[in-house]
C-alpha cells in the first residue's frame, strides 16, 4: 500500500476544467447544477462518446504553429493547463513557472487514421512485397505526428506554450496514472521536496483509435447512453473528452504570494488490486478509505467509477457501506476521460468546495441522493476499469 | 558508527542491485567486458524487412526470444531479465515478494502493426478496410488479450505481479530521460522515508519498422549503415545520428540504513538527482543551453557537491549533431577549463541509443566504472569535431581513479536529467 500523509499543509489553488461541458468554473458549475450532458450516440455508432465542447483554441494557445504540432488530446490538455494556471493567477508569472513542478497523466498514440486504413486496403489487394510497409510510412507518415503520439509531448507543449520547466514528469498507465500524478506531486509538496506543482491529464473521447483498444475488452458502451450506475451487464464507458489540471502548492507558498485557495488537498492513497477473486476490489477500496484520514460527518464522495463491471459493482458495495455520504459520479456528466478521470474529480471537488454545495444528483438512481448541507470534506475515487485503485480526502478551508 | 544521513538529513540512498541487458548481451558480466573492449553491439537488422529504409540497422536484443514479437513484450521481457538479476544481487525480500514500489521507464504502449493487420485479415479482402470495419471486429471477445497488451500500465502491471513490489506501480516516460527519471522517484521515496527499497527499471524493445521510420522522419537516425559497427560516432566531426537499441536497466535501491541492517553489500550511492524542463522546442534544445546547465547544477546542488568534485562523467552522447553540441556546451559552462581534461565517454557508441531505458542502462554501466574503477571508451572517434574538445577516452578503456560520476539524459519534449552516482557516501 502507498501512502501520503502530509506534514506540510498542501491547498489547490488552481483549477483548469476544458471538457464536453465548456471551459471554465463558473461555465462548469452551471453544467453541473443543471445536470447538462453532452453525449454522442452517433457519430462514432455503436459506440456512444461525450464530444470536446467547441472551444477556441486561440485564447491558451495563442500560436497556430503550436496547434498544428499538436494533435487533439494535446490541443485539449495544454489549453486547459493554462486555464489552471490562470487560474492559481500565476500565468506569465516566469519567476514562479521556471521552478513549477509539473506531473501530466497521459495516454498518447494517436493515429492517422487514413493513413493506416489505407495501408491495409493496400495489404488486401496484395501488396504483401517486404519493404511494402516500411515504404508507405517513409511516404505517407507526418513528420510530425510522432511528435503528436508522444506521451511525454503532453507536457513537452505545456513547457512551450505555458513555460512551465522547474521539471516535466509523465505517468502512464491509464486511470492509476492520474492518481499517482497527484499522490506524487503532493508527496513531494509535503515533504518539501517541491513548492508548487502543475498536474493533470487529458484525453480526446472522439477517436476511433482509442475506441478499438478498448473494444476488444469489451468496455465499450453502446447505442445508448445511460447514468454510470444504471449500465448494468456487462456495463461499459463512454469515452469523455476533456483535460483537468491543477495547481497544488503549500499553503506557506500560496500565502506568500497572496494566492486563495479552493480547497486542501489533505491525502492521496492508491494501491493496485490483483483482481482475481472477486470482492477485492470492494476490499482494496475499504482498506484505501481507512488510510485516508478523519472523513466528517459532512463528507461526500465524487467518485470516476467507470460503469465497466465488474469493478463498479465492487465499488458500489463499498459505497452502500458508507451511505451515509452522498455520491456523485463524474463518468455520467463527462464520460469516461481515463488517465484525466482522478484529476477532473479532484477539480469537482475543489470547485463544490470553494462553491460550498455539492452539485444534483443524476436523478435516477439510488446510489446518488441530494445533499442539502455545506460539505465540509469530499472523497474523490478512482478505481480503474481494468487496474487501479486510488482515493483522495480534499476538505474546505474555513 | 557511520551516519546513515547525507549532509541535508535526508536518508542516503544506496544501491544493492544491479541489472542490465543491451545489444552486447545479457547481464552486467558479459556487458561489461564487452564495454571496455570496445566492441559495438550495433548490427543489421533482420528481425523485420529494410527495404527501403535509409537507416537499416539497430541495437536490436534477438537474443532474447519473444513469439510473437511485439516491441512492448519485448520491452517486458527484457525488464524481468533486469529486475531478476537485479533483485537476486541484492538479495532482498522473498522470491516474488519485493518489499517496496516499483517505478518503471517504458516506451510508450500501442497497438502495433501485426494486430492492426490482424484485424484486416478479419475484415477480409471483399470489406473495405477503414476504423469503423476494425472496431466492428474487435469485439466479442476474440482479441481480449489485444487490450490486456497494449495497456499503458501493462508491462508494469506484469512486472508488479511478477516480483510482488508493494503499492501503486508507476509507469512514466520522459522521453530518453526516463531511466534517469525512474531512479529519480525511486531515491524521492526513499528519502521521504516512504520505503525502505525501490525497483527501478527502465526497458525498451522499440525496434519496429513504424519506430525507426519516425524518427528517420525527423531525421535524427545515422545513415552509416555499412559497417553497422561504426555508425554512432558520438563527438566525432561526422558524426550523423543516433542508432536505436534496445535494452535494460534495473537499479535495487535502498537506505543506507536498511541495506546496513540486513547486511546488504552496497554498490554505490546514487548523491544527487537534478532535473529540468527546456521550453525552447519540441525536439531541440535550447540554443543557450540553459536548462541542460540547470539541470547538471540542480543534480550537483542535490548531491551537495562542486563539479570540482566529479571526476567523470558517462554522457547522454548520442551522437546527432546537435545534441553533442549542445551536451558540450552545457557541460563546458558549468565545468569551465575543466571540460577538456575530465574524461567525457559515451556508451551509446557501443550500445546504441537505448531510448527510454538509457538512463538506468547507463546508470548501471556507471556504477560499474566506479567498482572497477575503468572507463568505457567512446568508441567510433575517428575524426575529432574541434568544436567539441572533450577528452572522450578515444576508442580504448582506461584505468582511472574515479569516485564520482555524472550521468546525464535528455530527451525530445524538453527532458533533461541528470544524477550523481558515488562509491562512498559524499
Amino acid at each position: 500500500m502507498t501512502e501520503t500523509k502530509s506534514s506540510t499543509e498542501v491547498w489547490i489553488t488552481g483549477i483548469g476544467l476544458a471538457t464536453s461541458l465548456g471551459e471554465g468554473l463558473d461555465a462548469h458549475w452551471e453544467a453541473l447544477k443543471q445536470h447538462r450532458i453532452n453525449v454522442d450516440e452517433k457519430g462514432f455508432a455503436p459506440c456512444v462518446v461525450h464530444p470536446w465542447a467547441q472551444i477556441n483554441l486561440d485564447a491558451q494557445i495563442p500560436k497556430k504553429g503550436d496547434q498544428r504540432q499538436m494533435e487533439a488530446w494535446q490541443r485539449i490538455g495544454t489549453y486547459a493547463a493554462g486555464l489552471a494556471l490562470e487560474s492559481a493567477g500565476v500565468k506569465g508569472n516566469h519567476e514562479i513557472l521556471a521552478r513549477m513542478d509539473m506531473i501530466v497523466a497521459a495516454g498518447g498514440g494517436e493515429r492517422d487514421l487514413a493513413v493506416d486504413s489505407n495501408i491495409l486496403n493496400m495489404e488486401a489487394k496484395g501488396n504483401s512485397a517486404p519493404g511494402f510497409l516500411n515504404e508507405r510510412l517513409m511516404n505517407d507518415l507526418r513528420p510530425t505526428l510522432f511528435l503528436a503520439q508522444l506521451s511525454n509531448l503532453l507536457a513537452g507543449n505545456i513547457a512551450i506554450v505555458h513555460g512551465v520547466t522547474g521539471s516535466s514528469r509523465t505517468f502512464m498507465g491509464e486511470e492509476a496514472a492520474g492518481v499517482d500524478a497527484v499522490r506524487i506531486a503532493l508527496a513531494r509538496i509535503a515533504a518539501g521536496q517541491s513548492d508548487i506543482a502543475l498536474i493533470g491529464g487529458s484525453q480526446n473521447g472522439e477517436r476511433k483509435d482509442l475506441l478499438v483498444l478498448y473494444e476488444f475488452g469489451g468496455f465499450n458502451l453502446k447505442n445508448k447512453f445511460a447514468p454510470v450506475w444504471a449500465r448494468g451487464e456487462p456495463g461499459g464507458f463512454a469515452l469523455g473528452s476533456g483535460g483537468a489540471f491543477l495547481v497544488i502548492e503549500s499553503k506557506a507558498h500560496a500565502e506568500a504570494r497572496g494566492a486563495k485557495p479552493f480547497a486542501r488537498l489533505v491525502n492521496v492513497v492508491a494501491d493496485m488490486a490483483r483482481r482475481k477473486h472477486a470482492g477485492e476490489v470492494t476490499s482494496t477500496l475499504e482498506k484505501l478509505w481507512a488510510k485516508l484520514g478523519k472523513i466528517d460527518s459532512k463528507a461526500a464522495i465524487i467518485t470516476g467509477a467507470t460503469g465497466v463491471e465488474p469493478a463498479t459493482s465492487e465499488e458500489r458495495a463499498f459505497l452502500k457501506a458508507h451511505a451515509e455520504f452522498p455520491v456523485r459520479a463524474s463518468g455520467t456528466m463527462f464520460g469516461h476521460t481515463m488517465e484525466a478521470q482522478f484529476p477532473l474529480g479532484l477539480a469537482l471537488a475543489a470547485l463544490s468546495l470553494s462553491r460550498g454545495a455539492l452539485f444534483p444528483p443524476d436523478g435516477t438512481s439510488a446510489t446518488e441522493v441530494e445533499m442539502s448541507a455545506r460539505p465540509s470534506q469530499i472523497v474523490v475515487i478512482g478505481t480503474g476499469h481494468w487496474r487501479g485503485e486510488g482515493m483522495a480526502l480534499v476538505e474546505a478551508i474555513k | 558508527m557511520t551516519t546513515t544521513r547525507d549532509k541535508f538529513g535526508r536518508p542516503i540512498v544506496v544501491v544493492t542491485g544491479m541489472g542490465v541487458v543491451t545489444s552486447l548481451g545479457s547481464g552486467k558480466t558479459d556487458n561489461w567486458k564487452k564495454l571496455t573492449a570496445g566492441e559495438s553491439g550495433i548490427r543489421t537488422i533482420t528481425r523485420f524487412p529494410t527495404d527501403g529504409l535509409k537507416t537499416t540497422m539497430a541495437g536490436t536484443v534477438d537474443f532474447v526470444p519473444v513469439e510473437p514479437f511485439s516491441s512492448t513484450d519485448l520491452g517486458e521481457r527484457l525488464g524481468e531479465l533486469v529486475a531478476e538479476e537485479a533483485i537476486a544481487q541484492a538479495g532482498i525480500g522473498t522470491k516474488g515478494d519485493f518489499p517496496g514500489p516499483l517505478f518503471l521507464a517504458v516506451a510508450p504502449v500501442e497497438v502495433e502493426w501485426p494486430q492492426r493487420q490482424e484485424l484486416g485479415r478479419a475484415i477480409g479482402p471483399a470489406t473495405e478496410i477503414d476504423y469503423d470495419a476494425m472496431l466492428r471486429v474487435s469485439g466479442g471477445g476474440r482479441y481480449t488479450e489485444y487490450h490486456r497488451r497494449f495497456l499503458f500500465g501493462s508491462v508494469a502491471d506484469h512486472l508488479a505481479e511478477a516480483f510482488g513490489t508493494k503499492g501503486s506501480p508507476i509507469s512514466l516516460s520522459t522521453a530518453c530521460a526516463s531511466g534517469a527519471s525512474a531512479i529519480q522517484l525511486g531515491v524521492e521515496a526513499i528519502r521521504r522515508g516512504e520505503a525502505d527499497a525501490a525497483l527501478c527499471v527502465a526497458t525498451d524493445g522499440s525496434v519496429n519498422p513504424e519506430a525507426l521510420v519516425r524518427f528517420s522522419l525527423l531525421s535524427a537516425l545515422s545513415t552509416h549503415n555499412e559497417p553497422p559497427q561504426a555508425a554512432v560516432r558520438p563527438f566525432s566531426k561526422n558524426r550523423d545520428g543516433f542508432v536505436m537499441a534496445e535494452g535494460a536497466g534495473a537499479l535495487v535501491l535502498e537506505s543506507l540504513e536498511a541495506a546496513t541492517a540486513r547486511g546488504a553489500a552496497i554498490l554505490g550511492i546514487v548523491a544527487g538527482c537534478g532535473e529540468l524542463a527546456d521550453s525552447f522546442h519540441r525536439t531541440r534544445s535550447s540554443p543557450d543551453g540553459k536548462p541542460i546547465i540547470g539541470c547538471v547544477r540542480n543534480a550537483l546542488a542535490d548531491a551537495g557537491i562542486v563539479s570540482d568534485q566529479i571526476d567523470y562523467i558517462n554522457a547522454h552522447g548520442t551522437g546527432t549533431p546537435e545534441n553533442d553540441r549542445m551536451e558540450y556546451l552545457g557541460i563546458s559552462s558549468v565545468f569551465g577549463e575543466r571540460a577538456k581534461q575530465i574524461p567525457v565517454s559515451s556508451n551509446k557508441s557501443m550500445v546504441g541509443h537505448t531510448l527510454s531505458a538509457a538512463g538506468a542502462v547507463e546508470a548501471v554501466f556507471s556504477l560499474l566504472t566506479l567498482e572497477h574503477q575503468r572507463i568505457p571508451p567512446t568508441i567510433n572517434y575517428e575524426i575529432p569535431d574541434p568544436a567539441i574538445p572533450f577528452d572522450v577516452v578515444p576508442n580504448k578503456a582506461r584505468d582511472a581513479r574515479v569516485t564520482t560520476v555524472m550521468s546525464n539524459s535528455f530527451g525530445f519534449g524538453g527532458q533533461n536529467a541528470s544524477l550523481v552516482l558515488t562509491r562512498e557516501p559524499v
